[in-house]
């Protein structure tokens, strides 16, 4: 029963690391869409640079949050996690190669300036934005729709997640991350006083916010022909439904917040909205780890271990969030990006009309 | 069987007899690409391994050399650190992906044994992931802090990056060392029952390794660093910068190389005595021997090193610190739970070789200063120092393939086959072949971007008013 309950918790715990993962990290992978289609360098120079103070200081702690799931899945639901990660190493591999590339351009571009490999490292950070949560959406969708047995490899490597879920939940994910990430940016350049950039983002925020719940409500048709366990566990469960509705809520009060200018409400709301969904698909599932296989109790590790996880988890959140709420505060305050020499100030990025502060002629 | 009691020990703690783990997700029905799943492991483990060095090693001298700015004053010092920390935050960034997908294959690649294991020694990953997340944290705020924070506060937050590179580290040996020397579980009908995953973190190979890397961290990262500069001597492009910079890296390296040395005698004894197979493998010593001979070279075939150069009693010496001591040799195993001879060997000796030269150097480097106070003025010192960044990054992978290359065939130490814990999962080449072009891509953009970087005036990481100081007191003034 303690063993149970514990594993109950960290079963939680692990599903609000990936909301924390999908409305921290997500929106970072939305910020290359945005960058991609910012237009050409001279016209999308202010709108990339925005993009890139907002992100810059935050992606790898944000990136930490996927790290987290993993460790915890591995730990407390090891045979869960074998047999997912085996069965399902084709689109894995393809994430992980995406956050490489992810990595390597952010890694690299604030340090070399010259504008055809700026424009390839572009390039490949934008691919690798959608590569990503596309692959790990659809890891998600193989899971949430049984397609993912217990064993060795023992799923089908290609059908168990190229499924019309697979990719509704590939293709949300990916949405969902754009949309974030234009509300978020949005509201970074209205705290910043950036009037002509607020207004461009959040219109593309609008247009974002339209076509991510448009797109959620006209899948879940797919949801219905291609896994309709799912659906119905979804939609006929209190549990969940209530978290949709809180979805649906949380999106039109979005919309609402976005057009009047609360950009701060938007902020919160909008990640409120992705949260919930999130919290529907598992509250759907419960109390499957694997739907129709194995179950959250079943998966458990010893009472020791998951006890141990779980005061690991507290010691580690007392070191961890003085520092993440000092480096939020930095962030959010502009603190750390003031008269900042990133890329886009710098001349040869700026093109002949920038030139940075410390540069000699 | 004979080999707990030889062992002594650690094996005791699982009982009297060898005992195997039945692969809790039933096994894999044949999988061609076994050695392409263990090739693509060691690639990733050998590319992150690099850049750990960066995350580990690094950050201390960053440190000295900011500390040395707030004593002295002298923006010199300041221009260093704020340049080292730019390099320090690249290769941390490549090593958080390279990390990641290192945790992603343990999963994809070994799921039997994460299956197993996990959640054995899974807890020290979490403590990690902890500490990796802070690290993350700080070491934004440190890069991106120069010359926005307060000076004592910005010193203050590259604190944490020293401490949380220290203890990260140290929860992932924590797992190398549970697979080198299991401890924590009990093995009952082929599954893992009494999981104690306190135990389990503390396991008795984890002290040595730890230390072993972390002061092969600073080393490397100091002599890859010394290595540039001694380009730069070398054609002649010499001033107060690169000296000073030279100069600190060095002392760092030749310091840290005699402790190493010690670390490395008690690594020795450790598997001596825990893992005596693979200090076999590593000396090529194929029967239990009293004053063994320490064995350079050769090739060992049909159960015996050939055409090696001996030196007499050593390998007892080093071993037990007894030119008559014991030391058990290969055939206390049957073959099949043997190491790949060769490659174990060759690397210990490419270790210790260099290793041995790194500390020549540093008798070198230090009786100059001792003697003279000043640089040495030779050309063939350079040289030295100029193919020392390399040559610690192969001491790096050497020590890692005799670690791990002499545990097999055991992907947990006497506990479960490597063979076992694989994947069933078909295109494992293939996985190989992408990621390594993936890494290398990684690998030529990460040098190009150090490169980009650092043929950047060390002037330009001074602000304005610190240049007025700077031309005062000649940051880079020619002075060889």
């Amino acid at each position: 029963m303690a063993q149970e309950a514990l594993a109950d918790i960290i079963a939680i715990v692990m599903v609000v690391g990936i909301a924390a993962y999908a409305t921290t990290a997500g929106a970072d992978f939305g910020i290359g869409f945005w960058d991609l289609t910012a237009g050409g360098r001279e016209k999308g120079f202010a709108l990339r640079s925005r993009l890139e103070r907002s992100i810059g200081l935050v992606w790898e702690a944000n990136h930490v949050w996927l790290v987290f799931v993993l460790v915890v899945c591995w730990t407390c639901f090891s045979i869960a996690y074998s047999s997912i990660v085996s069965t399902l190493w084709i689109p894995f591999l393809i994430a992980s190669i995406g956050i490489i590339f992810r990595g390597a351009a952010f890694a690299f571009r604030g340090e070399i300036t010259s504008p055809r490999a700026q424009q390839v490292l572009g390039g490949l950070f934008a691919l690798s934005s959608i590569l990503t949560p596309f692959f790990l959406g659809a890891m998600l969708g193989g899971v949430a729709s049984g397609r993912v047995p217990v064993g060795n490899a023992a799923g089908d490597p290609w059908s168990s997640w190229a499924n019309p879920t697979g990719v509704y939940f590939g293709v949300i994910a990916v949405v969902t991350g754009i949309y974030l990430a234009a509300i978020y940016t949005a509201a970074d350049a209205q705290s910043a006083g950036e009037k002509d950039l607020e207004e461009q983002l959040r219109r593309r925020a609008i247009a974002a916010g339209v076509a991510a719940g448009v797109f959620a409500a006209a899948g879940l048709g797919i949801l219905y022909a291609d896994s309709r366990e799912l659906f119905d566990d979804m939609f006929s469960k209190p549990a969940p439904l209530v978290f949709v509705a809180v979805t649906v809520a949380a999106g039109l009060v979005t919309l609402w917040a976005v057009s009047r200018r609360h950009l701060g409400i938007a902020r919160l709301t909008s990640a409120a909205a992705v949260v919930t969904v999130i919290f529907a698909w598992a509250a759907g599932q419960w109390p499957y780890l694997l739907p129709g296989e194995l179950t959250i109790a079943d998966a458990a590790a010893s009472t020791a271990m998951l006890a141990s996880v779980i005061i690991a988890a507290g010691i580690g959140l007392i070191v961890l969030v003085p520092g993440l709420s000092y480096l939020y505060r930095l962030q959010l305050s502009g603190k750390l990006s003031k008269g900042h020499m990133e890329l886009a100030q710098r001349p040869s990025v700026a093109g002949p009309r920038g030139r940075t502060p410390g540069e000699r002629a | 069987m004979a080999l707990s009691e030889l062992a002594g020990g650690s094996l005791a703690q699982l009982g009297e007899a060898v005992l195997t783990v039945t692969p809790p997700l039933g096994g894999a029905d044949e999988q061609p690409d076994f050695v392409e799943a263990r090739s693509l492991q060691g690639l990733s483990l050998g590319f992150h391994i690099v850049t750990v060095c960066f995350a580990v090693g690094f950050p201390l001298i960053v440190m000295t050399a900011h500390g040395m700015w707030l004593k002295t004053g002298d923006p010199l010092y300041k221009a260093i650190a704020k340049r080292w920390s730019k390099i320090m935050l690249v290769l941390f960034s490549v090593g958080a992906v390279s990390g990641t997908i290192l945790s992603f294959e343990l999963g994809m690649l070994w799921p039997e044994w994460m299956a197993a294991f996990g959640d054995v020694f899974g807890l020290a990953f979490a403590f990690e992931g902890f500490s990796f997340f802070t690290e993350a944290i700080f070491i934004a705020i440190y890069v991106y802090g120069w010359d926005r924070l307060n000076k004592r506060t910005h010193f203050l937050t590259g604190i944490p990056i020293l401490i949380t590179g220290a203890v990260g580290s140290l929860f992932i040996i924590s797992v190398n060392g549970f697979m080198q020397d299991p401890t924590g579980f009990d093995v009952v009908n082929g599954e893992v029952v009494n999981v104690n995953p306190w135990e389990a973190m503390t396991a008795g190979a984890l002290w040595h390794t730890y230390v072993h890397m972390y002061l092969a961290g600073i080393i490397t990262a100091a002599l890859i660093v010394a290595s540039v500069y001694s380009w730069s001597w070398l054609r002649g492009r010499w001033d107060r910068y690169k000296r000073v910079a030279f100069t600190l890296c060095v002392t760092v390296a030749a310091l840290t190389v005699p402790v190493q040395l010690l670390v490395g005698d008690w690594a020795a004894r450790y598997l001596a005595d825990n893992q005596p197979v693979k200090l076999a493998a590593a000396e090529g010593l194929a029967d239990t021997e009293e004053g063994a001979a320490f064995s350079l070279f050769g090739w060992y075939s049909d159960g015996e090193l050939h055409g090696a150069i001996e030196i007499p009693y050593l390998l007892s010496l080093l071993a037990t610190h007894d030119p008559n001591g014991e030391v058990i040799g290969l055939n206390s195993v049957p073959v099949e739970d043997q190491p790949p001879v060769n490659v174990v060997h060759y690397a210990w000796d490419a270790m210790i070789g260099i290793g041995s030269f790194f500390a020549l150097m540093a008798v070198v480097y230090l009786f100059y200063q001792w003697r003279y106070r000043r640089l040495p003025g030779n050309k063939w010192f350079y040289l030295g120092t100029l193919i020392s960044g390399p040559l610690a990054v192969v001491a790096v992978w050497s020590g890692w393939i005799v670690t791990e290359v002499g545990r097999q065939p055991w992907i947990v130490y006497n506990v479960m086959r490597s063979e076992d814990a694989v994947t069933g999962a078909s295109g494992v080449a293939v996985a190989l072949y992408v990621l390594l072009a993936v890494y290398l891509l990684l690998a030529a953009g990460t040098v190009w971007a150090l490169r980009v970087l650092c043929r950047k005036p060390i002037e330009e990481e001074l602000r304005i008013d610190d240049e007025r100081e700077a031309v005062r007191v000649g940051v880079t003034g020619v002075n060889r």
